[in-house]
This record gives structure tokens, sequence and C-alpha cells, in this order.
């Protein structure tokens, strides 16, 4: 089973994608609002908004985005957001489902590429259509009837990837809590490998174990720790798309921390 | 929401004199966690271990800990906020936690993450070693330490230095119970009579010379039982400061009570054995001490002035005029400093609690508006800015306007203390952090932080009868505790007043049983009673005072007088007539009391 691109890097650092648009050998998608992405955006980037994939990300819908993006199965991809890569996830894994195998993430933030002062211009690329194959890779969804029965076995481990308020409050019995505050360093919207596997080794997040991420909706919080988590080597890695809203809705079992005001805590 | 990057390095921004930090802590700290979790470790030694690296336990979980970064003399610089800031989003609930011991803390930390924190602080030279536990606590200083106008001499320096002496000190490892220093700057701005050991800066003529030295006070504490601290001598000579703190806690090692858990804080020691009786073995034990140290001991007193320069304007935003609420706000909030042209502005906080974006903006506040380019924490759950030029004031408050920090009333009765309560702490019986919330919003928006008479009272609010709210030096203080009608349970206060923390501390005497939801209403007609009754100099306080020593001939003559007229405002309904009243702030279940096993906090 591959879910890594050939370099096995989840990530793709500013200077290699640099180099890769100049040599014209690389695809990038913008998934930022298309007001913003009008405004500017790195060069030669495409703009898929997150809202756009979502209002019907069946495969068939899926396909015909990606066609009509110029990608086809060989073309490496890399996609980009100004949301701390959370969106520019749920984008990379929805194409990963699709069958393609090489896309990554920018390895650092819209904002951030322009705060160093990097190509960027308000150029709508011209786009030649392909044609691109459909395998999907079920592999790497839970749903959540799948989820359910997962949960029972001892290898499946659960991450909640919400702010841990939301956390507190409701969540999947059994489910660990990881923000997806806790995945970034400084600049970068995930840690450095050794950080990483440091972080959720503590954690008990190690091994062989399958892993089953989830967040709030749509899976975009939980889409940038199923990264996270093949940064770390772990690859065995599933997102629950639909997330906590989904299981809520079919008024499926939560568990909350009992006891205690810690809402008051806050200062929002 | 943004991402908390951290800012570039500002090269010309103040760096910490003194790194408080051991990274090799982190990897030990998350080594032990693993062999706690796999049933190697147990779970007294592992509490021993957790407390003494500053991880407190958390309400009905051992999921979870609080981590308590201590800020010794109170000190914080911009990089050390920006790194909380990313903390409290990474690890924490989003926001971070200023309490009355100038430490910041971390709620509801996942245990096995507490590791990482401390990598992370080791980054910024913060430590939560020794924050908890049998050891020397946070040493405190007071905010206005340096700039206050009444103070002898600074004592920051004394309050680092002793710090860094005790940090990690063999002998400070394994004392019977928590130990606790503050200095402060004058009697007025005070609460050093109910600490371990309190100390007061002062300067003696001797010979000619003007000798620094302390008011040392000893033996005080606030808690399940409270005490006022003894002064040990008139003077003690600075070069005795150490030899003085060494001979105490010798003193307590060997005598203090190690068995009986509540009782073994050492103003226990001292109540016990009389002060006479203690203060006599202090200074033969200091004779001691002073003579056999076979290396000469002392105190790293680092006396480098700060540099103090006023940050360079990079903008102007002028033409905006000075924004609604700003009088109010400079009258409530700020301090004149000793040093002309300069004042100390408070932030003041709920309860204390920042949000993580409130916690980066502030990082660049300071670098923009204080000379001396770091902030303090205060005693009350709040942050003091300091160095600020009096024409830089409004625009200062226009910027903490932008972020939610400029709330008015900072220096006055509507800014109270509530302790963590039932929002994270075992022990609590009561949403006391909540009920301060509360007070605050209400009393903010009857504008009473404008009233003169009002200003140098205070509310303090503990969720039980700890004191970890400090209700005992209250004007009008409050600790929690639960009452029933019949079959049903409601959240119930018992009301103190009188208490102050100043030259003429005295801890607050009992008045009445208030139920949670009738303490706004019961504070509201004590002061109603106040100005029927004050004479025209009165505040609160010194009326107040005068009734809790019983020397007020007015109507209102005793506590016994107030609790009559405020008995009405007692009786509880009937859960039909008001099902609100049976349940506390922040909830919506029925109240009962919980309580796990306490750690003892702060």
């Amino acid at each position: 089973m591959c879910c890594l691109t050939l370099s096995g890097n989840v990530t793709t650092d500013v200077d290699s994608l640099r180099s890769e648009i100049r040599d014209k050998s690389v695809r990038v998608i913008d998934v930022r609002r298309e007001d913003d992405y009008k405004k500017d955006h790195i060069s030669g980037a495409v703009n898929l908004p997150l809202a756009n994939l979502l209002s019907d990300d069946s495969p068939e819908r899926v396909v015909k985005l990606v066609n009509s993006m110029g990608i086809d199965d060989e073309t490496r991809v890399v996609v980009y957001d100004d949301t701390f890569g959370a969106l520019a996830s749920r984008v990379a894994w929805t194409l990963e489902y699709l069958g393609h195998s090489d896309v990554t993430l920018l390895e650092t933030t819209y904002s951030h590429w322009k705060s160093l002062g990097l190509e960027s211009d308000s150029q709508k690329p011209e786009v030649q259509n392909k044609e691109h194959s459909v395998n999907l890779r079920p592999d790497i969804l839970a749903t959540s009837d799948y989820l359910e029965s997962a949960k029972q076995r001892d290898d499946v481990i659960l991450i909640d990837n919400r702010e841990r308020l939301n956390f507190l409050e409701q969540h999947i019995p059994g489910a660990i809590s990881l923000p997806y505050r806790t995945l970034a360093s400084d600049d970068k919207i995930l840690r450095p490998k050794e950080d990483m596997k440091r972080l959720l080794d503590n954690r008990g997040v190690t091994g062989d174990s399958e892993i089953i991420t989830y967040c709030g909706s749509v899976g975009t919080l939980s889409g940038l720790a199923y990264y996270a988590l093949k940064t770390a080597g772990l690859p065995n890695a599933k997102l629950y798309v639909r997330s906590f809203k989904e299981w809520k809705n079919l008024q499926k079992p939560t568990a909350k921390q009992e006891d205690a005001n810690y809402w008051d805590l806050s200062a929002e | 929401m943004t991402v908390s990057d951290l800012k570039q390095t500002h090269s010309d921004s103040p760096k910490p004199k003194i790194n408080w930090a051991r990274i090799e802590e982190a990897d030990n700290f998350a080594k032990t966690v693993k062999l706690y979790r796999q049933g190697k470790y147990d779970e007294d030694s592992f509490r021993r271990f957790r407390l003494q690296h500053g991880a407190y336990g958390t309400r009905m979980t051992g999921d979870y800990a609080m981590v308590r970064i201590k800020l010794p003399a109170g000190e914080i610089y911009p990089h050390q906020f920006e790194k909380i800031s990313q903390l409290s989003e990474r690890y924490s609930i989003g926001s971070a936690h200023f309490s009355t011991r100038e430490n910041i803390q971390l709620h509801w930390v996942i245990l096995e993450d507490v590791s990482e924190i401390f990598r992370e602080l080791a980054e910024v030279g913060l430590t939560s070693r020794e924050a908890c536990g049998n050891s020397v606590r946070n040493v405190m200083c007071s905010p206005m330490s340096g700039v206050c106008p009444s103070e002898e001499f600074d004592s920051t320096p004394y309050a680092l230095a002793t710090a860094k002496f005790f940090l990690r000190n063999p002998m400070a490892q394994n004392l019977p119970r928590k130990f606790k220093f503050t200095f402060t700057c004058c009697e007025k701005h005070g609460m050093v009579r109910m600490v371990d050991v309190g100390l007061i800066p002062q300067i003696k003529e001797i010979d000619g010379n003007r000798q620094r030295g302390f008011k040392i006070f000893l033996g005080g504490g606030l808690g399940n039982r409270s005490f006022v601290g003894h002064q040990l001598e008139d003077f003690t000579p600075e070069e005795d400061l150490l030899y003085t703190s060494i001979a105490v806690m010798r003193i307590f090692d060997r005598l203090g009570d190690r068995k009986n858990l509540a009782r073994n804080r050492m103003r226990y020691l001292v109540n016990d054995m009389g002060w006479e009786k203690f203060q006599n073995l202090v200074l033969k034990e200091r004779a001691v001490v002073r003579a056999t140290q076979s290396v000469i001991t002392q105190l790293d007193i680092d006396h480098t002035p700060d540099e103090i320069k006023r940050p360079i304007r990079v903008s102007d935003e002028s033409g905006s005029g000075t924004p609604d609420g700003y009088a109010r706000w400079e009258k409530t909030n700020t301090e004149k400093q000793k040093q002309s042209d300069y004042r100390t502005v408070y932030i003041t906080l709920e309860a204390g609690d920042i949000t993580s974006n409130q916690l980066h903006a502030l990082a660049d506040i300071i670098r923009d508006f204080s000379s001396e380019g770091k902030a303090r924490a205060g005693f009350v759950q709040n942050v003091a800015l300091r160095y600020v030029h009096e024409d830089d004031l409004p625009r200062l408050y226009s910027k903490l306007l932008q972020v939610g920090l400029a709330k008015s009333g900072a220096l006055t009765m509507t800014a109270p203390i509530g302790c963590s309560g039932t929002t994270s702490c075992n022990l609590a019986l009561t949403n006391s952090h909540r009920l301060a919330k509360e007070i605050q919003r209400k009393f903010l928006e009857l504008k009473l932080d404008e009233d003169d008479d009002l200003r140098d009272s205070s509310i303090k609010i503990s969720g039980c009868p700890n004191s970890c709210g400090q209700h005992g030096i209250a004007t009008i203080g409050f600790f929690g505790g639960g009452a029933r009608v019949g079959k049903d349970m409601y959240a119930n206060y018992q009301m103190l007043l009188g208490g102050r923390s100043d030259g003429d501390t005295m801890l607050g005497q009992i008045c009445h049983r208030i139920p949670a939801k009738r303490v706004i209403p019961v504070i509201l007609k004590i002061i109603e009673l106040f100005k029927e009754n004050k004479k025209p100099d009165d505040t609160l306080k010194s009326w107040i005072h005068r009734i809790a020593t019983n020397s007020e001939d007015s109507e209102i003559k005793s506590l016994n007088d107030i609790k009559k007229a405020i008995d009405p405002l007692t009786i509880p309904p009937t859960k039909d007539e008001d099902p609100d009243f049976y349940l506390d702030y922040g909830s919506d279940t029925s109240y009962h009391t919980k309580t796990g096993k306490g750690e003892c906090a702060a």
C-alpha cells in the first residue's frame, strides 16, 4: 500500500516549490476563496476553493474538477491555503482518495510565503484539460459505520483534533484529544518529523496501530492530522471525513468530561 | 483565529537576566509519565514528582494536569508572552490564567503533553519547577517595586536572587509543606503579613551610613486557618537576608508537622509554639548558620540597572482623538511612578483569564509602550505595564481596547479575585471563578469603579475554605460551600468582612452565609448601607474597618447589624418560585457538592 509520494515527503518546502514552478513540473492548487485568489496567489497556481469542492465531493465530480485543473495521474500536485494547512489537507486527501499518488502540502501558509517576498501575482494560468483515472482508496477513508466497529478493536486509535474545550464538552467515546494547533511549529504547518514523533510517542500514538482522525464537521483539521501522522512515519491512517457533525446527527453515543465548569476558565 | 507565529527576534528588546529552565527536566518528566502509566511508578511517588515539577492535579480526572509557570518577582518578557500564547492554544484551552502568586497557569493539559510544555518553556527560559509541592514556591515581588513612590529601595533584585538561590536547592526539596516568600515595595502595597516570609525594604542610618535591609514578617498565611505574620526584629540588614531565610527554613524543616497534612504550614508551627519562642529559635539558628557556612554563602544579587528607553514610534496615528472611556480607564487603571512622567498601567483580566490572542498582542504592546521592555504580574490576577510615558497613555488605551484588554476598574473594588473553583480544582465546592467574573461585569455596568468611596476596597472569592482566592484579606470576602433546603442543594458562600493586607493587616470576620445567586445583591445592599451611614471622609474600607473593630457609632455598629440588614436577601425561595437559585453559576444542572483529593492549590 503506497500512500506517500515518490519522494516520501508529506510537505514540499518553499525552495523546492519555487524551482518546480520555474520548471513547470508541478500543478499548484490554491484552496482559498475565489476573491482572495483573484487578488494574488502563488504564481501559476489554480484556484479550487474548499467550499466549491465540498459542495459535492463525490468521485464523479472530483475527477471532473481534477481534469479541469490539468491534473492527470502523473502530475505532481502541491496544495496550499492560508489556514494553517487544514483546508489544503482536506483537498490533498480528496486527491489521494481519488487515487492520485503525488500530492503534497506546501510547508507553510500563503501569508508566510508572501511575507518572505516570494513570487505571487494575480494571473490566472492557462490550463489544458487532462484525463485522470479513478482508483478509489477506501483504505484512507473512515465512515461512521466503519468507525463504530473499528473502535472496538485494541489496535485502533481515534484522535479528536478539535480544540480542547470542545473535546471536554463532547467527543466520540474512546477518542484522545490532539488539538490541531499542536501539530504546527512556528512558521510551518507541521512540526519537524522528530518533534512530531516525540509528541505522538508520548501520547501512545505509535507503531502499527490503525489511526483514525476526526474533527468538527468536514475533515479539515483532522485532514491536517492525517498528514501529521504521515510526517511521523505512521502511514496507517484514516480520515473520518464526515466527522463529529455526522456522528452527532446519527445520534451515536458521545462522552463528556463531567463535574467541572471548564468553559468558565476561557477568556473568550 | 490567527496563527500565533513567533515574531522575528527583536534584537533591541531586553532579555531576561536569568534562565530558570533546565531542558533535561522535560525528557525526565516524559519518561516518568510513561513509567507511571505502565504501573512502574507508584501513585504517591508520582504525585510528589509531578508536583515538584509544577504540574497540579485536575478536578475529577487523572488524565489532565494544570501546569503552573513561575514568574519569579513577577517579571515577564514579550517573547515569553508569545510562547505562553502558543502553549495555551497547543496544549490547553486557548486561554491562560494569571494567579494571585505571579504564576501563569495552563489548565486542562493532558498529562502526557506536560513535558512538551517544559521543552517549549525552556526555549524562553521559564520553568514550572517547584511551582507546586512541598518546596519554595514562586518568589513574589510587588509589581510596583522599583517604581513605587513610597518604597525605600527596589527589592526586585533581592527577590530574583532569593528565587535563584532556592530553586532546585537540595535544602528546599523535601520541606514539611510548601513555603512562600513575598517581597513588597511599601506598607501600603503590603501583602507581607500573610505569607511564610514577607519582606519590606527599609533603609537605616547606622553610624552615619545608610544601610539597606528589610522588615521581615514570619509565620503568616491564608488557608483553612489563617494567621497574620510577626515581625522578626526591627531591622534585618541585607547581608542577613539569606542567613535569616535559611535559618527559618531549617527550623521549619526540623520541627514542622510532617504527619498532619491539614496543619503543616509553618504558620501552625509558629502558632503552636508561640511567637516569642519561635522568634528566639530563628535568631539562634541564624547565628549558627552564619557561623557554620563552610564556604561563604551569599545571594547573587544583580544590581545592574535596567535600561529605561522610551520605544521609538514607528507610526503616529494621530488625529483620531481620545477614545471613549479613556478618562475612566486612566483614573482607575494607572498609578503614578516615582519616576516623573511615567505611569504603571494595570490590565485587569476577568478572574485572571486571558486568551492566547491577547497574550500574543501584549507582547507587541509591551515592546511599543513600556520603556523597560517587560511587564510584571500583579498581586490580583492582573498584569502591570510599567514605565509607560504619560504622553503615550491614550494610544496605549486604544491598543488595549482593540484586543479587549482595556477594562476599567483595575485598581478598584470592581476587579474581584476568584480562584479556579469548580472550573478545574479538585477541592472546590462552588464556581467561585465565574462568580468573580459576574461581579466584575455587573459592577462595571453600574460604573462602581468610578466611585472613589469604593476604590480601596476589595472583593475576593474562594471556592472552598482553603483561601486560594484570599478571601481572608478582602474588605468583602467569600468562601464557598453547599447548603440545602430539604433535599435540594444550592451553592452558598460564607461572607467575611474587614480583611486587609496593608500595614494594618487583619483577617476578615465571618458575617453571614450568602447563597451564590444572592452575592451580588448583598454586596450592593452593603454599599447602600455604607452610603446611608458613612462619615464625610469615609471609604467603604474604612467604614467596614470600624464596624469590624467595634469602633463605629452610627446606626450600623456591628457585623450583626449588617447581618440583620441583609438577612431577608439570604432566605432561599422554593424551587418552584426560583429554580435558578438552585443552580450554581455556569451550570444548568442541579447543584451538588463533589470533591476529589486535594493537592493544595494556590
